[in-house]
């Protein structure tokens, strides 16, 4: 059976020679957690399915510095590895792939351009091209009041979801659930799903996004954004039966070890790989 | 030394880092006179059926040549389904056929891709490939799998609401739908059986 995924996230900031992995995507009180090539190595060690590393600067002119930290931690990690920020053409799918990486994830550009999911999908594979979705709660008094969006019933009232871009500083009022699926018909082979409402909060993920997403389309989504503790990851599981969950700060700073994670929700009845 | 074709597709830094951990000399060609003296032989591929055999065109010969003479080949992810007769995928390209079958389209109902680590289902633990692996767990990224018309070549499978077809055999010649390179220490396990297997 196939087992539910595990994924620590790095927050790389990139500014410095070999990269640093930064706590969270608050710059407000900035800690590091390490280098992302050793870190990532340790994940590896330490049973992570998979590892997610993300230029938060997102910079052009750092392409070459995420190229050389994928290049080292390939030598060791054997483990998919998903790249993001700052991949906006098809080049930039072939550049990482080729120092090593499995898939790409992009956010802002292909809301910009949606054209480049499927060229991308053409060249490298859906299996590589990775559609970030970063969504916030727009609530609502009644369904009624946004007839073309998708609202959904929550414990706090209606809501609907509205994708943003350029890390949370733009919305787009593109409503999430139409977004995943258009995504999907485009070329997609997974969604990576942040809530914003979420992202940092460590009360949890928003188990109603991620299973009305997960429910709307039939590529693997992996759930991200406000996890606390291994019962977040573990609902994510059940609740929302996403397939991989990402958490960046719990693992960083060894809260809980991905093994000790991985232990207790098999001990809830969740498939996952020991 | 361990020759991987390159063909352009796919990931062939990967597959070469996991040899290289091995300590194993590898090489990433597109010489055909190469790969026509290459001792263990390893097609990787990620992406489309009909795009990867009209890339391998000028490489066909010389990996029937190695084939017929029973030295060591891996066919890995699109690696694997290039080696079958044809594919859903691709409707009017003929594959390699060093395996008879076709390649069909995940059927629906549960997530495609098939994304994610799967837990192996050795059928022949006698396998020089596969020794020591049953019961671990590899990483699979798919849309696409093998069928092939004779049940006694496949080595593993695991499952996906069905069986998956997850390595094939015959003498050999060794293919598998996961990613060894991707799949930790088991899947390095793999490539270190496969640098083990003697050249006749």
């Amino acid at each position: 059976m196939l087992t539910k995924r595990i994924i620590p996230c790095l927050d790389c900031d990139l500014q410095v020679p070999e990269g640093r992995v930064v706590k969270g995507v608050e710059f407000k009180e900035i800690k590091y957690a390490g280098n992302p090539v050793d870190l990532a190595t340790r994940y590896y060690e330490e049973g992570a399915d998979e590892i997610v590393i993300l230029d938060i600067t997102a910079s052009y002119e750092r392409r070459g510095t995420m190229v050389d930290v994928i290049k080292r931690l390939t030598e060791n990690v054997f483990i998919p590895i998903c790249v993001g920020g700052g991949i906006r053409k098809v080049e930039d799918y072939i550049k990482m792939l080729k120092a090593g990486a499995d898939k790409c994830s992009t956010n802002t550009a292909a809301i910009k351009n949606p054209e480049l999911l499927t060229e991308a999908s053409k060249v490298v594979g859906s299996q590589a091209v990775v559609i970030g979705i970063d969504a916030k709660r727009r609530y609502v008094d009644n369904p009624s009041d946004a007839p073309d969006k998708n609202v959904i019933e929550t414990d706090k009232g209606y809501c609907w979801f509205d994708c943003s871009i350029y890390g949370g500083r733009e919305f787009t009022g593109i409503d999430a659930i139409d977004w995943a699926q258009k995504c999907q018909d485009l070329g997609a082979g997974e969604v990576l799903l942040t809530s914003m409402d979420g992202d940092g909060t460590k009360e949890g993920y928003d188990l109603e996004l991620t299973k009305a997403i997960n429910d709307a389309v039939d590529i693997p989504v992996i759930a991200s954004g406000g996890v606390g503790e291994p019962k977040d990851i573990l609902d994510a599981f059940t609740v929302s039966d996403a397939s991989a969950a990402l958490a960046a700060s719990i693992f960083h700073f060894n809260e809980y070890p991905i093994a000790e994670v991985k232990h207790y929700l098999k001990e809830n009845g969740v498939n996952v790989r020991l | 030394m361990i020759t991987i074709i390159d063909y352009k597709s796919g990931n062939l830094r990967s597959i070469s880092n996991g040899f290289k951990k091995l300590n194993c000399d590898v090489e990433i060609t597109d010489d055909v006179e190469k790969i026509a003296n290459a001792k263990h032989l390893v097609l990787p591929g990620v992406g489309a059926f009909g795009t990867a055999m009209k890339n391998i065109e000028p490489f066909k010969d010389v990996i029937y040549e190695h084939v017929e003479e029973d030295k060591p080949f891996l066919g890995i992810c699109l690696g694997q389904q290039v080696l079958m007769s044809s594919s859903e995928e691709t409707e009017n390209v003929k594959g390699l056929d060093l395996f008879k079958g076709d390649v069909k389209l995940l059927p629906p109902g549960r997530k495609i891709p098939h994304m994610g680590w799967n837990k192996l289902h050795v059928i022949n633990q006698d396998n020089p490939i596969l020794k020591g692996i049953d019961g671990e767990f590899f990483y699979f990224v798919h849309s696409y799998h093998v069928v092939p018309d004779d049940e006694e070549i496949i080595a593993a499978t695991c499952d996906y609401g069905f069986d998956v077809v997850a390595a094939l055999s015959r003498n050999n010649l060794f293919s598998t739908q996961f990613h060894p390179e991707k799949s930790g220490k088991p899947g390095l396990k793999i490539l270190k059986n496969f640098i083990n297997l003697e050249v006749k």
